[in-house]
């Protein structure tokens, strides 16, 4: 689960780091008003999407492309206005869909004099099975080049789970940083907060880029990303409630509350799997035969006949799908169970696009014998004898 | 031989709810000698001829049992994994989906203070030795046994592998699903060794996914380290960058952990790879037939 830039902001403050003045705004109004109370000097205002790539990107229909989804104001004239263009029209960045992201909170923060740009981030190393806190002194929107092109200039250390990041280990990576003395005792208390609100709020990634030094020698988290592990969150209700069911895919949260994993993906050909794997391998032979997956879909191992008619519903509901692919591997599910799931959601649903059925398994015989005999009925279910055949049959059948 | 588990190994079942349960009888069924369960609080009783018991130690004590499949709910898993090694099973199997990605942290590393330990999983189908013992979810009907020795990330997916190589004849030593999850406690280079070293072995599957560098130490482990003829398949070739695909651990970030840097790796170690999931078991007669033309 993603949170916004102001709650990650508010994590961490509450666990003792620094954070610029600011005040969230849902409307141009709200924003002139943040704008006096933080004392009518010049600010940013920050578009509040879970998209990356923000000050770069650009507000879909609006006649300056110019304009992203950060952006310093120096007085007052220019807040509404600039605000207005961020509530009116989806943002577009490298990382949101092509029709942009709508916004619907906008931070209104005290510009900074910066001095440098710090990264500090914290994430799972999965080789070694731990935490590991990265540091480096060339903070700022490009780091993913640096950690490319010269990964030496980052630090890394792994943290133990048990005790957390230590003040020792603290300090030493601040010294290693190159910080002046001065900055010492902040940036420290800084990289605690973050490994405190990692560990206590089981995240899987907690980055502040960039870490400032201000020119009045304040150490100051100018822009904070977590994102949290969806399997932790029943012991964090306070994360939960920071969720902003806007930011995601209607069919994704849909299939979501149906128990489906489902990931709408931009082709034609509609998958319905059994297993993450196999659902995974399913769209990789559709794409070898020529095809293009229009989703993923991992249906689990106990489908029942209403799960299943939902994600024919999902599926169908996207209206570039020309041709579905139901590809089942019956182990502890049966076979027959779901070639009867599959005849209830043909009734129910009702099949315009061709339905490829590759069942293999426990009671494949049945399922077989199921599917024969509501040919007539249901015309549009075609069987296959293995997965290459189901394959290339829906690729021909969806061009 | 076989690797982990054999018709000697004495397992019980940590966490014996409905689908615990199930599994339990199934695996009773196919021959395993599954010798009793723990339900704290119902220890003395019996549920569905499972003899149970408030701790695994007192299981350990009472049963003989090495080994342990966990079926506990996530909350309460990781501690579950930690039970288990505390009690001296020599085998886990933590069937569990959804635990806490620190809660493994932390398990994992209360594990390597024991010694003799292996856990497998979680978030795994669990491991089979067809016709001696099978500790996990998988149809047991479809596996023959044999000289394949099967490593693979997911579920479903070694099913498929395991049906069209017992349909090509080719039986299968021991195979396991080591599991989705970022933290596991057996990763392909230690299973790699195990297959290596047992004699009944003769060739090795792998199944890899997206997301992580495993498969490629693995290709490099192989290189140096197996004799055997290697076949693997990753999922995940078409898959979006940046989206979880359903096993936390099948995620691509930034550029590493692709299929096609995996498939580089594997094919550079001179393992066969499947190019579909359909040809999984062509694959590993492929390897085997490149192996004895070689001698």
């Amino acid at each position: 689960m993603k949170i916004h830039e102001y709650q990650a902001k508010e994590l961490l403050a509450a666990c003792g780091a620094t954070v610029p003045k600011g005040i969230v705004v849902s409307n141009s109004e709200e924003a002139l008003k943040a704008f006096d109370q933080l004392g009518g000097k010049p600010v940013v205002l920050k578009a509040q999407v879970h998209a990356g790539g923000r000050g770069k990107g650009h507000f879909k229909g609006h006649s300056d492309p110019q304009l992203g989804g950060v952006k310093f104001i120096p007085n007052r004239d220019k807040v509404k206005s600039v605000a207005d263009v961020m509530f009116q029209y989806p943002l577009v960045t490298k990382q949101t869909a092509s029709e942009g992201q709508p916004v619907s909170k906008v931070l209104v923060q005290e510009a900074a004099d910066i001095e440098k740009e710090l990264y500090v981030g914290m994430v799972l190393d999965r080789t070694i099975g731990l935490p590991v806190l990265m540091a480096s002194s060339e903070g700022g929107v490009d780091i993913e080049e640096v950690a490319a092109k010269s990964p030496e200039k980052i630090l890394k250390l792994p943290i133990s789970p048990e005790t957390g990041l230590l003040p020792f280990q603290a300090r030493k990576v601040a010294f290693d940083l190159g910080l002046s003395d001065k900055h010492i005792d902040q940036a420290v208390k800084v990289f605690m907060a973050l490994s405190q609100v990692f560990l206590e709020k089981d995240c899987s990634l907690a980055e502040i880029n960039p870490l400032i030094i201000t020119k009045q020698g304040n150490i100051e988290v100018l822009d904070a990303k977590f994102n949290f592990d969806d399997n932790a969150l029943f012991r964090h209700p306070d994360i939960v409630e920071m969720r902003d069911l806007s930011e995601e895919n209607p069919a994704e949260i849909r299939a979501g509350k149906a128990n489906l994993n489902f990931i709408q993906l931009s082709g034609n050909i509609g998958c319905l799997v059994n297993g993450a794997g196999l659902a995974m391998g399913t769209m990789d032979i559709i794409k070898y035969y020529g095809g293009d997956p229009a989703n993923f879909l991992d249906v689990g191992g106990g489908v029942t006949a209403e799960g299943a008619i939902e994600a024919f519903r999902i599926i169908l509901s996207d209206p570039k799908v020309k041709g579905i692919l139901v590809n089942i591997f019956g182990g502890i599910a049966k076979c027959d169970l779901i070639a009867e799931a599959l005849v209830k959601a043909g009734r129910e649903v009702g099949f315009k696009v061709p339905v490829v059925v590759r069942l293999e398994g426990t009671n494949v015989q049945k399922a077989r014998e199921i599917l024969k005999s509501v040919q007539a009925e249901l015309p549009m279910i075609r069987s296959a004898g293995d997965l290459t055949e189901a394959a290339k049959l829906i690729v021909s059948l969806s061009k | 031989m076989s690797i982990l588990i054999n018709k000697e190994t004495r397992v019980i079942c940590q966490g014996l709810g409905k689908a615990g349960t199930f599994h339990a009888i199934q695996c009773r069924d196919y021959g395993t000698k599954m010798v009793g369960g723990i339900t704290p609080g119902k220890g003395g009783t019996v549920k569905e001829g499972f003899p149970l018991f408030n701790t695994v130690h007192e299981a350990v004590q009472k049963t003989g049992a090495d080994a342990s499949m966990i079926f506990v709910p996530p909350p309460a898993a990781a501690d579950a994994i930690m039970e288990a090694a505390d009690a001296g099973i020599k085998v886990i199997i933590a069937i569990t989906e959804g635990i806490p990605v620190l809660d493994m942290a932390k398990a994992v590393r209360y594990l390597k203070q024991k010694s003799g330990v292996t856990l497998i999983g979680p978030n795994c189908p669990g491991v089979i030795t067809p016709d001696q013992c099978k500790i996990g979810i998988m149809p047991g009907y479809i596996h023959k046994a044999g000289g394949v020795g099967l490593i693979s990330r997911s579920g479903t997916l070694t099913y498929e592998a395991v049906f069209q190589l017992s349909a090509l004849g080719l039986g299968q030593s021991t195979c396991v699903g080591i599991g989705g999850d970022p933290i596991i406690g057996t990763n392909q280079i230690d299973l790699l060794a195990m297959f290596e070293k047992d004699p009944q072995t003769e060739a090795i599957l792998m199944i890899g996914e997206i997301g992580g560098t495993a498969e490629e130490r693995a290709a490099e482990y192989i290189r140096k380290n197996v004799t055997k003829p290697v076949a693997a398949f990753i999922a995940g070739q078409t898959a979006p960058e940046g989206r979880r695909m359903g096993h936390a651990g099948a995620i691509i970030s930034g550029g590493s952990g692709s299929a096609v840097d995996k498939i580089a790796a594997l094919k550079a170690a001179g393992i066969v790879v499947a190019d579909t999931p359909a040809m999984l078991g062509s694959a590993v007669q492929k390897a085997i037939e490149i192996a004895k033309s070689k001698k």
